[in-house]
């Protein structure tokens, strides 16, 4: 209306200029055009305008500077047309009224791959996410066939992931393309990260972009956190589990101005409930706390194209395990009573820094900066283990283009610093380790059928040396709907041996660091070559959509520090000498039968061996088979946005090698190999509104257990105490309740 | 010293001021109704010698380029346009070209139009 008035005013002092456009507004009526008196027709960014007459009719002045057109009337959606040239315009403006009935809601899919990028990657969404109600980023793989979740001892309660057959240490784990999970926080950095913080993850199969770094071997899993701009403005989220576990989040966003938002993320959980159902004296779950706080700012300028954040963290996190009876104040470093405390704090400050130009938009620049301070200290018995981590990251990154949108470059530099000051038993193994690298990638896209991007970095490193590191990702489509990708690249990683394998703390082993005289704990650096291709097809099954995908990944490890624990009283760490290889076949088909019912089935094969002193064989607690299958259903939405959502997992593993030899086995009541085991999940979640919402679930509901998880914990002083044979649950059946709710 | 700063200063201004602009931007209508259109009218753009960036706008129908004038102009970007088989704002396909398309981009057929509105695109 503003605009209006305007017009009448500017508009008498126009009548100089000579050139003029004319043309009719019209509206479809009955697919007949009847010309709309009354709408409004100016210049962008101008007062420069009119209104149409009766017969829709209309007459305006024209310099070449005015470039778009801008039509409107009420309850008609806004137009704007290119106008290059003083012509007659014929316009028709389409009711908004008639837009109502034809709107269409499609539903996001929780999961989805891409049949574009030039990598495999499978997009999670927060809808995904809230299939299981998991707490953390570890649990949040539950759903996912491409990541595994084992337990990685019978008592810290760590979910440990796996990629490839490969575990977490081979993947590189970043938060907003910044890595965040490594060195010291490698083994729990997972469960530091809640779930309800997390807005999305992207899962790259196979070797990564040379952009973030040398260290991807398996593959990269990136997660992407709530930001204070699109977030609700008041969100919580409270869970409380039959297991003794209680947990509860509040995100509070505000937009400060125009540019800036902030967001205070607040995430406590405890467990303060002691259950030892399997009566083996041992706690089957620790006792915990943790008190994690993240502030964000978003700066957001899109007129000069300027993005940033900055994130302030604080984490503090307590553990407590052991034998039922252990009191740490009395019975730490006695054997009167086993048990363990693993405390954590951590602080993060990180910042990215983005632009655009708004001129040139391919020219795009930005740098990423973080710094963390990491300190662990915990004892496992009598065997102590400190850490200490201070890390800095920069990278600086620079894309265009060659000649055209086809050919994008991007370039950088980085520089990284690692300070550990780590205390094992009552052995100091501190260490300085930074590197400062370049590189290029070239990614190549004919808008059609071919894309790939080939990509090289070249770093210096104190303790990894000089080196290079290709990669290379292709993606062809022969067919529609089709997308056949190859890809390979190399990896090359410091192994943190100690903070990597914490588990082996919590056995009667010694510790052997059998070395060369190399750079890191006297061993040297792993290398590995990954390579893979993969294949995926979308059909219509029963006029439903439905896709498949193959793929299979081969890494070979030039160097691997061998974690070899077939002596049952020894751990012995060493540079491979032979083969290590890890074969990683995946068949995947996803379905859609009916309306809002989602299947997804997934079946995979590892074979993954490693050349121990005694000879090249399965990597202990790797299955040969799996079996995964999740069916998701949710009931139409009604008026005020409410359904129901049903969602249920079911997982299959095979039999899982032991380490140790079949003599020893026999002793402690195991075979070579663990029995098969399967789990079953579900939730239900009760949608009352956009604002309201509240949700059940049962973990493992067939309630399946490993009888015997920590050998000898009848003396867990003695020669045989081990806590790291476990292929399956410890706990049996728990079952959760919680709701959410949030504000816009 | 300032001189010569003078004298560089007048040298870059009068070079460019010859120079053809190498990132000039133009808005041109090309018509068309959905994806695989945007995706032609997009790949015959680039393929126009000089031309570095085109999105195109299935709503809008809007076209928008960055090109480098001293390679090419609006006049041979369209006519690589419609030899894809899309009519631009100031040159038409020829109708052999345009028969070509697949049937379900058949943009002057009011039929496909309509069919493209009820997708809700």
């Amino acid at each position: 209306m503003k605009n209006l008035l305007y017009l009448f005013f500017i508009l008498p002092f126009c009548v100089f200029s000579q050139e003029k456009i004319t043309g009719t507004i019209t509206e479809n009526i009955d697919n007949k055009e009847i010309p709309l008196s009354g709408a409004n027709v100016y210049w962008l960014n101008t007062q420069v305008g009119t209104v149409t007459d009766f017969d829709g009719n209309f007459e305006l002045n024209y310099k070449p500077e005015y470039k778009k057109l801008v039509i409107s009337f009420v309850g008609y959606k806004t137009d704007t047309l290119s106008v290059n040239a003083p012509k007659k315009i014929t316009h028709s403006l389409t009711s908004t009224a008639n837009l109502d009935e034809v709107t269409v809601t499609a539903r996001q899919k929780a999961t989805s791959r891409s049949f574009i990028q030039a990598t495999n990657v499978l997009n999670v969404s927060s809808a995904e996410l809230l299939k299981a109600a998991c707490c953390n980023l570890a649990e949040s793989f539950e759903t996912n066939p491409s990541i595994d979740v084992n337990f990685a001892d019978a008592i810290s309660g760590t979910r440990q992931i796996k990629m490839l057959g490969l575990t977490s240490p081979y993947i590189l784990i970043t938060t907003e393309n910044v890595p965040s999970i490594r060195g010291a926080s490698q083994a729990y950095g997972l469960s530091f990260i809640p779930g309800t913080w997390v807005e999305s993850i992207q899962i790259t199969k196979g070797a990564g972009s040379v952009v973030n770094g040398y260290e991807s071997i398996a593959g990269q899993i990136n997660a992407e956190l709530q930001k204070p701009m699109m977030d609700d403005k008041l969100f919580v989220n409270a869970y409380g589990a039959g297991n003794g576990r209680f947990e509860l989040n509040t995100h509070l966003n505000t937009k400060l101005s125009e540019r800036w938002s902030t967001g205070l993320y607040i995430h406590g959980n405890m467990r303060e409930t002691e259950f030892d159902k399997n009566d083996d004296s041992f706690l089957d779950a620790p006792l915990m706390q943790q008190v994690n706080v993240m502030n964000r700012w978003q700066y957001t300028d899109t007129e000069n194209g300027y993005v940033g954040f900055i994130n302030f963290r604080y984490l503090n996190d307590e553990k407590q395990t052991g034998q039922t009876f252990f009191n740490p104040d009395n019975d730490r470093g006695t054997t009167n009573a086993w048990g363990s405390e693993i405390k954590t704090q951590r602080f993060d400050v990180s910042g990215k820094f983005g632009f655009v130009n708004p001129e040139i938009p391919w020219r795009t620049g930005g740098l990423q900066l973080a710094y963390s301070h990491h300190d662990q200290e915990s004892y496992f018995g009598l065997n102590n283990y400190n850490i200490q981590h201070n890390s800095l990251y920069a990278n600086l990154l620079y894309n265009s283009i060659i000649s055209d949108s086809r050919h994008k470059i991007k370039t950088g530099l980085s520089a990284t610093y690692d300070g550990y000051d780590e205390l094992v038993l009552t052995e100091n193994f501190n260490r300085v380790e930074n590197s400062v690298g370049a590189f290029f990638e070239y990614n190549f896209d004919n808008l059609g059928d071919l894309n790939f991007s080939a990509g090289i970095r070249a770093d210096v490193h104190n303790r990894l040396g000089t080196f290079l590191t290709p990669r290379f990702h292709l993606r062809y489509s022969p067919w529609d709907k089709s997308a056949f990708r190859i890809s390979a690249g190399r990896g090359k990683r410091s192994a943190n041996i100690f903070t990597e394998n914490q588990q082996i703390f919590a056995t009667s082993r010694s510790l052997n660091i059998l070395g060369n005289g190399g750079e890191i704990y006297g061993l040297d650096p792993e290398i590995a070559w990954n390579y893979g291709v993969s294949y995926m097809q979308g059909f219509n099954l029963f006029n439903r959509k439905a896709d498949v995908t193959f793929d299979f990944y081969r890494t070979d490890f030039v160097n691997q520090i061998v974690v070899d624990m077939e002596n049952p009283s020894e751990v012995n760490f060493y540079n491979l000498e032979g083969e290590s290889f890890s074969n990683n076949f995946q068949a995947e088909f996803n379905y859609n039968p009916f309306e809002h019912f989602d299947m997804r089935l997934a079946y995979k094969y590892y074979d993954v061996e490693t050349t121990y002193l005694s000879g090249k064989k399965q990597t202990p607690l790797t299955p040969n088979h799996r079996f995964f299958a999740n069916a998701s259903y949710e009931t139409n939405q009604t008026a005020k946005g409410g359904n129901w959502k049903f969602d249920a997992t079911f997982n299959y593993l095979g039999e899982q090698r032991f380490a140790s030899t079949e003599t020893y086995l026999n002793t402690i009541g195991l075979s070579e190999f663990s029995p098969s085991v399967s789990t079953v999940n579900a939730q239900i979640t009760k949608v009352f509104s956009a604002n309201f919402e509240i949700y059940v679930g049962g973990e493992n509901i067939t309630n399946v257990t490993q009888s015997n998880p920590i050998v000898g914990s009848d003396n867990p002083f003695g020669t045989t105490f081990d806590t790291t044979y476990v292929y399956g649950p410890i706990f049996g059946s728990s079952y959760y309740a919680g709701l959410r709710f949030r504000l816009n | 010293m300032k001189n010569v700063i003078l004298i560089l200063g007048m040298l870059v201004v009068g070079v460019s001021g010859f120079s053809q602009n190498k990132n000039a931007k133009a808005t041109i209508e090309v018509d068309g109704v959905c994806g695989m259109c945007k995706e032609r009218i997009e790949k015959a753009s680039i393929q126009a010698k000089g031309v570095k960036s085109a999105t195109w706008d299935v709503q809008t129908h809007q076209l928008n380029l960055i090109y480098n004038e001293g390679k090419t102009d609006l006049t041979k970007i369209q006519q690589s346009i419609a030899d894809s088989g899309h009519d631009t704002q100031d040159i038409k396909a020829k109708d052999e070209v345009y028969e070509q398309i697949d049937p379900c981009c058949r943009y002057r057929d009011q039929q496909v139009i309509d069919d493209h509105k009820q997708d809700g695109e």
